[in-house]
């Protein structure tokens, strides 16, 4: 096939991708990942530096619309980020001496993981009223979020953990050039006890500079590929802007059922690709 | 003189997030369209892993590609725009916290920054 229809290819598969990821709240490097491994037979590290940047452009594209909202926690973030940001840089030094095949098995765990997570039902902010954790006190993490009647106060707790948690999604987003941002919810949605909006936002908004951390050491080692990296951040930017905008539009449980199916079947396909060494 | 309270930062931040990715996009974009117009017939081949040469895993290297108006230099050009996006919000946030007499967060902000910078300019690529 030649270049030009190649890369039309490529960049329509990108734009699906871009649309899947974000309908399933999973982010388009989870799909973009094994399409260009499986479908165009493209080495996974060429394809996990292409993902990488596209992670950075729809968390960029999409930081921009919802950072204006005031619901994301710049304090929490950033302080969370020193944990990311080490992971990913420990996961782009493991990626370069690890074989690619041991990368697709993980890719293929971590894949069918987060399809369970999709699944599941945001955590209930209820519960016994816990004390706020001193370290968020003393880091003055606790903020509060726009809602109907003026704006909700509330606690940081846990930040250890969290920030145990945080180090491990950081070392995932750099090792798999995925957002790992299900993973990120997860340690401030479950652990750190934030409200959904805030952790969801907060979360999107540290996936660039996570994956910006991975990117630089992608770049010395040679895995990001203009020609390749084009089509593909062209189309999941406005794939997933997409999704992301139709989300709340669609939400239907048996959609959700469906992309979580979809995503099983890819983390099979890599698991399978990768334990026979094909990847 | 305006202060910079939490809401303008994120306000200025949601901005410089916008500006940072159509910037790198147009650049993608028209690196792709240089390149597509005199490789259009090629016969790529990603399925064995060479790496990049060296002239496109360097700034400086990237930087001489994009000024020719070479196709894949200017993808990369855009490329790093994208991922110079993020960090130039940490180094906002630095400043920010500092003009909020924050000094905790001045440090948080210094070692996110640090580490970042790190991953930039600290990694040697293996020819």
């Amino acid at each position: 096939m030649t270049l030009l229809a190649t890369s039309l290819l490529i960049w329509t598969g990108s734009l699906l991708a871009g649309f899947l990821g974000a309908l399933t709240g999973l982010g388009g490097g989870v799909v973009v990942v094994p399409l260009l491994a499986l479908a165009f037979g493209v080495d996974l590290r060429y394809a996990i530096g292409a993902s990488l940047l596209s992670v950075i452009a729809t968390s960029s594209g999409a930081a921009a619309a919802y950072v204006r909202d005031g619901l994301s926690n710049v304090r929490v973030g950033m302080f969370l980020e020193i944990a990311t940001t080490l992971g990913a840089l420990a996961g782009a030094f493991v990626a370069a001496h690890v074989p690619t095949s041991a990368v697709a098995v993980v890719f293929g765990l971590v894949l069918l993981g987060a399809a369970g997570l999709s699944l599941r039902h945001p955590a209930s902010q209820a519960g016994p009223p816990r004390p706020a954790d001193p370290i968020a006190i003393a880091l003055r993490m606790d903020g509060s979020y726009p809602g109907h009647d003026g704006r909700i106060e509330y606690h940081v707790r846990n930040v250890p953990a969290g920030f145990g948690l945080m180090a491990v999604a950081g070392g995932l987003s750099g090792l798999l050039g995925i957002g790992s941002g299900a993973l990120k919810v997860i340690a401030m949605d479950d652990v750190m006890r934030l409200p959904f909006k805030v952790s969801s936002t907060t979360s999107n908004f540290m996936i660039g500079v996570t994956a910006a951390a991975s990117a630089g050491v992608y770049l010395a080692r040679g895995y990001l590929d203009p020609v390749l990296a084009a089509p593909v951040v062209l189309g999941v930017l406005p794939g997933a802007l997409l999704g992301a905008w139709l989300l709340p539009r669609l939400g239907g449980r048996v959609l959700r059922l469906v992309f979580a199916g979809v995503i099983a079947v890819l983390a099979v396909e890599m698991l399978y690709q990768g334990a026979t060494g094909r990847l | 003189m305006l202060r910079w309270t939490d809401q303008r930062m994120e306000r200025f931040i949601g901005g410089l997030l916008r500006v940072g990715v159509l910037l790198s996009a147009a650049l993608v974009l028209a690196g792709a369209v240089v390149h597509l117009a005199g490789h259009a017939g090629d016969r790529p081949d990603l399925h064995v892993f060479r790496g990049e040469p060296l002239a496109l895993r360097e700034i400086g290297g990237i930087l001489r590609g994009a000024l020719a108006v070479e196709g894949r230099g200017l993808i990369q050009l855009g490329l790093l725009v994208l991922v110079a996006t993020p960090v130039a919000r940490v180094g906002f946030s630095v400043f920010a916290f500092a003009a909020q007499r924050d000094r905790t967060y001045v440090l948080v902000t210094m070692a996110v920054l640090a580490i970042l910078s790190f991953s930039l300019f600290g990694v040697r690529g293996h020819p």
